[in-house]
């Protein structure tokens, strides 16, 4: 039955991912993709579980490496979006603005 | 914390993601978008962290501070020309965090058949992510050849890769233990398989494969939420596949070519194009300077040589000075313009060109005719009229800027070597074509230096 469940959440979140997405334009596509992917970083949240549990010292380990990688995703991928979309501007001043 | 309490705090954390994707739309309001996103993050984080589940913290924490400093290090350092590089990488490390992450999830007791067929799953699209990642960051760093690789039996060797993939991970689904040789097989097979897929790609279609590691490092994430049952890593996992997903499907159409073509034919390894002759006209930056001053609209092509040049900054210069000079300035960026989706459009953003500026292909080819002079800086198959006109390129089919319709062209080139794919462009013998010789960055520097002079 989980199964099932799972899956119903996973449907409804792939067609609300090609609605957001879509919307998207393509100016920001590359900010998009930096900020989807430290989304992806999520798998932090299950690496957290996997590190802390205290499995086994193997599995402790592999956690620790995943938290390792996807931390930089998380951090990193934020970031860098952050200053890619600080760069995006209006045109500034009003005066001079003749077009 | 209790459970439910937690996954209430997931379903606030799914909001802000769907809540920040949604002001993406905007360039106005992305810096906000990104930012709730980032507070679902560590809504997430912080409360996972608080389940009883986790009874360590020493490992957590230095994992954590290390691969913070990595992390904000590499985002504060990275060169605007090197994000497809960066985002090649950070796609790597999540399909490597979510390749542990399953693997991890096999050490949890009472695994039903299912959830071994996701760990398997979560370490397949993992393992490959993170190899094919790694390839591609290889290819756009130009560690090795950005050439697409392909031999003989690549088709029978990727066939029988796939074919050991299945059954080993049959063989294990079917026998779950811990340190079965299947399972390891399994790992490295993925590996494999992330460097077969990737090395046949030559360097023009690397959008399309950044798009689509990107797609693949969600659905790794997605799967090892199956892994572990995490409804949370699920959300988000396949928020970020479908945006990839997009991206690659916008990138394909954007070359006229299907997702299958990009993947197993290396492009480029096809030369067929009827080879054009004429005689190119030179111009130099005076009567450059004397059209342009002349001028009442102006747009510039950019491609992914006006990266190498670094000519974004006098580029955005020249366009100033146009302005007041009273034209009308605009830059056309095509889809596929550059290595990944949108990267000429962060590189203008840099040099402070506003987005309001930055106009699509779509927007621009239908009055593309009413523009007095179209500048193309580093761009070549994104404007190549054979393109639309001869049916023997191997680039037939694929929307273009139609620069050769404006009034004037101007074609800043270093020499008269063929762009990317090898493709000949009767562009530069149009009959309104001046072709600019030399680095675009001092060209355009040199033309700067008309006007102020």
């Amino acid at each position: 039955m989980e199964a099932v469940f799972l899956g119903f959440v996973l449907m409804l979140s792939i067609f609300l991912g090609f609605e957001l997405i879509s919307k998207v334009p393509a100016t920001l596509h590359t900010p998009l993709m930096s900020g989807a992917n430290a989304i992806s970083g999520i798998t932090l949240v299950g690496a957290l579980t996997s590190a802390g549990a205290g499995l086994s010292e193997w599995a402790t380990w592999l956690g620790a490496l995943a938290v390792f990688f996807a931390t930089i995703n998380v951090v990193g991928g934020y970031m860098v979006t952050d200053r890619m979309l600080s760069m995006f501007k209006k045109k500034e001043g009003p005066a001079g603005d003749k077009s | 914390m209790s459970v439910e309490l937690i996954n209430g705090i997931y379903i606030v954390a799914a909001i802000l993601f769907i809540f920040g994707l949604k002001q993406m739309s905007s360039p106005a309001t992305a810096v906000r978008g990104n930012l709730f996103s980032a507070v679902g993050m560590l809504l997430a984080i912080v409360v996972t962290l608080a389940s009883r589940e986790i009874i360590e913290y020493q490992w957590i924490a230095a994992a954590v501070v290390v691969g913070a400093i990595v992390g904000a290090l590499a985002a504060q350092k990275v060169a605007m020309t090197s994000m497809p590089e960066m985002v090649a990488l950070f796609n790597g490390s999540g399909g490597v965090a979510s390749l542990f992450v399953g693997w991890a999830a096999l050490y949890n007791s009472g695994n039903t058949t299912f959830t071994i067929v996701t760990i398997l799953l979560s370490i397949l699209i993992g393992g490959m992510t993170f190899s094919g990642s790694i390839i591609a960051w290889g290819k756009l760093s130009e560690v090795m050849t950005s050439r697409a690789i392909v031999f003989g039996a690549q088709r029978v060797v990727n066939a029988l890769l796939l074919v050991a993939l299945i059954y080993c991970g049959v063989m294990f689904a079917m026998d779950p233990v811990l340190d079965s040789p299947y399972f390891y097989a399994v790992i490295v097979l993925s590996l494999v398989f992330g460097v077969m897929a990737v090395i046949p790609i030559g360097g023009a279609d690397m959008p399309v494969v950044i798009s689509l590691l990107n797609s693949y490092s969600g659905l790794a994430a997605c799967a090892a939420g199956f892994a572990i049952h995490n409804n949370i890593l699920i959300v988000a996992g396949s928020l970020v596949g479908a945006a990839g997903i997009i991206l690659t499907n916008i990138m394909c159409k954007a070359m006229n070519r299907s997702l299958a073509n990009v993947l197993f034919s290396g492009f480029g390894a096809v030369k067929t194009a009827t080879k054009v002759e004429g005689e190119v006209k030179p111009i130099n930056t005076e009567d450059a300077y004397l059209i342009l001053e002349a001028a009442s609209s102006v747009t510039f092509v950019p491609g992914y040589g006006m990266a190498v040049a670094q000519a974004q900054h006098v580029v955005r210069e020249l366009g100033e000075l146009l302005e007041e000079n009273g034209a009308e300035v605009t830059y056309a960026i095509h889809p596929v313009a550059g290595r990944m989706p949108g990267h000429m459009n962060v590189l203008l953003a840099e040099a402070n060109v506003p987005y309001d500026q930055l106009v699509e292909m779509e927007d621009i080819n239908p009055r593309i005719d009413n523009i007095d002079v179209a500048v193309v800086i580093g761009a070549n198959d994104v404007v190549n009229p054979a393109a639309r006109e001869d049916e023997n390129s191997p680039i037939y089919g694929m929307p273009i800027i139609n620069v050769d319709q404006a009034r004037t062209v101007f074609v800043l080139k270093r020499s008269m070597a063929s762009g990317f794919s090898g493709v000949d462009n009767p562009l530069f013998f149009g009959e309104n074509t001046r072709m600019l010789f030399g680095d675009a960055k001092e060209s355009i520097s040199s033309v700067i230096g008309e006007f102020k002079g």
